[in-house]
């Protein structure tokens, strides 16, 4: 078989994680019509968006294929960031008020 | 031909021959690594946006809810467009892996046709919100929704714009398939942000 040939196999490949995505999008405006309280359409909407970032993430991006030092490498530096952002929840509180900065 | 000699020659066809004496922290390559740390603060680019959205969104007891059936059908479109720009993103990559190159380029601008779809269906949305009288100077909802929706169509006409210049040089041959590699994984990551966008942001937003 040619390199050339075995490219065509990547979008059948592919096809059953594309159909589940379109269907939990799907299942979403399905929800969107029912009368369900907003906090908890808030949540089920996204645990449904994290299913599908996962989804793309494992397969679509390839993370799942990947060394698993690239997958490894990459946790730190997300939880990284994430703590940097965390330095700046405090000022969200601060102008919730709109009080000015006193040191 | 000894086993590194062909180990050479692999990564040569791969990534071209300037990078041959890239570093490569943990052994994997620094263009993938980058775009990877890349996609990690725009997510939390994201995420900030998505979060202060929510915040105000479940703050607010009087919410606009603009969206009728046809902006509904026209999302449910749009998000069809965008997933399968992903599925042929994916077909450009592994054709592109596999020097298939008039297969590349096929999926390639297809990939572009359909994001170009997709802003063209983000516009007109837009428009049909401006005919409503909702702005981005018109309270919470419309500050919110065309900063995050703005943000996002941003980030697909920025897309797209690379998919050309990457497509071009990748078929004169002055760009390989790492290059086509990297920016799918960008594409994806688009797409993916669309999956968070749309239901917190049109879907709680329907007019009942």
């Amino acid at each position: 078989m040619t390199a050339a040939s075995a490219s065509g196999n990547v979008i059948r490949k592919y096809l059953p994680v594309y159909f589940v995505l379109l269907g939990i999008f799907l299942v979403e405006v399905f929800l969107a019509f029912q009368n369900i309280p907003i906090v908890t359409l808030v949540l089920i909407f996204l645990a449904l968006a994290l299913c599908s970032a996962a989804l793309g993430l494992m397969y679509f991006m390839h993370l799942a294929t990947e060394r698993r030092s690239l997958f490894l490498s990459l946790i730190p530096v997300t939880i990284f960031v994430l703590l940097m952002m965390n330095v700046i929840w405090s000022d969200s509180y601060r102008l919730l008020r709109m009080r000015p900065f006193q040191p | 031909m000894s086993e590194s000699e062909v180990a050479i020659h692999a990564q040569t066809a791969l990534h071209g021959p300037n990078d041959l004496m890239e570093g490569s922290p943990y052994a994997i390559p620094s263009r993938k690594l980058t775009v990877w740390l890349f996609i990690i603060s725009d997510a939390v680019t994201f995420g900030a946006f998505l979060f202060s959205y929510g915040y105000l969104r479940a703050a607010t007891p009087n919410w606009t809810h603009p969206f009728e059936s046809a902006s509904v059908v026209n999302v449910i479109i749009m998000t069809f467009v965008l997933i399968t720009s992903s599925l042929t993103m994916l077909g450009a990559v592994d054709a592109s892996i596999a020097a298939d190159k008039p297969k590349a380029m096929r999926f390639l601008y297809s990939t572009m046709a359909l994001g170009s779809l997709f802003a063209g269906l983000h516009i007109r949305e837009w428009f049909q919100l401006f005919a409503k009288g909702i702005t981005l100077n018109s309270g919470l909802f419309g500050q919110t929704f065309f900063t995050i929706t703005g943000l996002h169509l941003l980030h697909v006409i920025s897309g797209v714009i690379a998919l050309l210049v990457v497509a071009t040089k990748y078929s004169r041959g002055s760009l390989t398939p790492s290059h086509v590699e990297t920016t799918g994984l960008y594409w994806h990551f688009v797409d993916l942000v669309w999956m968070f966008v749309v239901p917190l942001v049109y879907l709680t937003n329907i007019a009942r």
